[in-house]
């Protein structure tokens, strides 16, 4: 189980979190100017980095709150943490 | 080849069992070939034997990173079954199937497939109705699949205690031509036959990038022991695609998550048959070697570690202690993790991508074992055709543009 750094609480276990996926996808601007391919990237294409992965947490049974994380997914430790909305550092 | 029978154990026995021969040649990389199978799991090898055998390609080679065996070909929980309920799906796995009762036979090689049932129980209303939906459509898509009540489960698995727990079994499908194989036969079985066919194995060969032509078509690989020229390359690399496929540069819709496994201390046979319960996570067999083979659910969160959070191995112990009160005092041998690709809808995507002369067949998430001869055969008929077999036409990289899921993961008859 990992220790996960939530930035509002401080360290808890893994089964306190949700994780909540890639990090930093942006929906397209709706309009028919969208095409399939863009929505479907949106939808269901994902880096599934080997290596440092930027994701998202929330800290569902304690402050509740989102954050972004950097971890690196070859050894799963976390090297950075940073506020939801944020760029990636 | 050395084949097996009586007699050749027989002969052989009375040298001592000193003069068979390695399962496969140590092939050294050739500078080219006609197609290169990345992956040597079950589904790769399996591709280059029937590449060999059915499709006339004369130079095949498989590069695997690792060693025979030693991928999710090796991690799995070993079970077998097609009772799928969306049409596609029956087809592609009931194919499978349907090859697995022939493979001893056709690979000279005992893979040990048993089918001793695969029961799935029903702990509420709603897993009642949706197991029988799914024992219909099973049987209207030619799938063997019959509704057990309470009692009649109880009877086909004895051990299996239906009524003083939290969720009392109420029922269960029972799919009696599922089983279970021995997954490293299949994996060393393969191996063997696509090596008689003049197939390279070649382990220890990590592919460090993809090479295009010109006019944008596969050129080859570069790897860990040299350049290798081909004019078709096929990814069968599970939890590594996503990795493998940047390298082309194109991209697939898969996250790959660790996936869990264990086995108990060996005991003499006291399970006849394969149980699955989605409702409170047990998943659950024995081995031919007395083992109770355990499946947990995936981690959370993507990874590429091949371990998991305990957490997640204690929660599937739970429901099996539950739902085997007898089992509560074996002790747990070995756990260990896979790396398993999950696509969006949870079924597999097998065929061409967008460069030509790649090809690709991955996303088998957390069940890709049962499928093993019938993907091989497919993805092999695929790349020598360069269009997609029917049958696996409908799991296309394209159907996520175009919308035409096949949504397994709403569907499935299975916990992911």
């Amino acid at each position: 189980m990992l220790l996960i750094p939530c930035p509002h609480c401080g360290e808890r276990a893994e089964i306190e979190f949700s994780y909540g996926g890639q990090a930093h996808i942006e929906r397209p601007a709706c309009g028919p100017e969208v095409t399939e391919a863009q929505w479907a990237a949106f939808l269901y294409l994902r880096d599934n980095a080997r290596g440092v992965h930027a994701e998202r947490w929330r800290h569902t049974h304690g402050c509740g709150r989102y954050f972004n994380a950097l971890r690196d997914t070859t050894s799963d430790r976390f090297i950075a943490i940073y506020a939801a909305g944020q760029p990636r550092p | 080849m050395q084949r097996f029978s009586a007699l050749s154990l027989l002969l052989r026995g009375l040298g001592g069992h000193r003069s068979w021969q390695p399962h496969w040649r140590k092939a050294q990389p050739q500078r080219a070939y006609d197609a290169l199978i990345v992956g040597g799991g079950g589904h790769g090898l399996g591709t280059a034997y029937h590449l060999a055998r059915e499709h006339g390609l004369k130079r095949i080679a498989v590069l695997e990173k690792g060693w025979i065996g030693g991928g999710n070909t090796g991690r799995n929980t070993t079970v077998v079954r097609s009772n799928y309920l969306f049409d596609e799906s029956a087809a592609l796995y009931e194919h499978a199937v349907k090859r697995w009762e022939h493979l001893s036979q056709e690979l000279n090689y005992n893979v040990m497939f048993s089918q001793r049932g695969v029961l799935m129980l029903a702990h509420t209303l709603h897993d009642v109705q949706v197991g029988k939906r799914h024992v219909y459509a099973n049987r209207a898509n030619g799938v063997d699949n019959e509704w057990l009540n309470a009692e009649e489960t109880q009877r086909f698995c004895p051990l299996l205690n239906v009524g003083d727990i939290r969720y009392p079994v109420l029922g269960a499908a029972l799919q009696r031509r599922g089983g279970t194989a021995r997954h490293d036969a299949v994996a060393w079985g393969y191996a063997r036959a696509a090596d008689a066919l003049g197939v390279d194995i070649i382990e220890n060969c990590e592919v460090t990038a993809i090479r295009r032509g010109p006019d944008g078509r596969i050129a080859g690989v570069d790897s860990t022991r040299g350049p290798i020229h081909a004019p078709k390359v096929g990814v069968v690399a599970a939890g590594h695609t996503s990795v493998l496929m940047r390298m082309a540069e194109v991209r697939v819709p898969l996250e790959s998550y660790p996936l869990q496994a264990f086995v108990s201390e060996p005991v003499k046979p006291v399970f006849p048959c394969v149980v699955m319960s989605n409702t409170i996570h047990a998943y659950v067999s024995q081995s031919d070697k007395g083992e109770l083979v355990i499946g947990a659910g995936t981690d959370a969160y993507t990874s590429y570690t091949q371990r998991g959070a305990l957490h997640v191995t204690t929660h599937a112990l739970e429901a099996v202690c539950e739902l085997f009160p007898r089992f509560r005092r074996l002790r747990m041998l070995r756990n260990w993790g896979g790396i398993v690709d999950v696509t969006p809808d949870r079924s597999p995507i097998i065929g061409k991508t967008p460069v030509p002369g790649l090809y690709v067949n991955c996303g088998w998430g957390t069940g890709g074992f049962k499928a093993t001869p019938g993907s091989a055969h497919l993805f092999a008929w695929t790349m020598a055709h360069d269009e997609p077999h029917p049958i696996c036409a409908p799991f296309s990289l394209e159907r996520f543009v175009a919308g035409h899921l096949i949504d397994e993961s709403a569907a499935a008859a299975v916990a992911h």
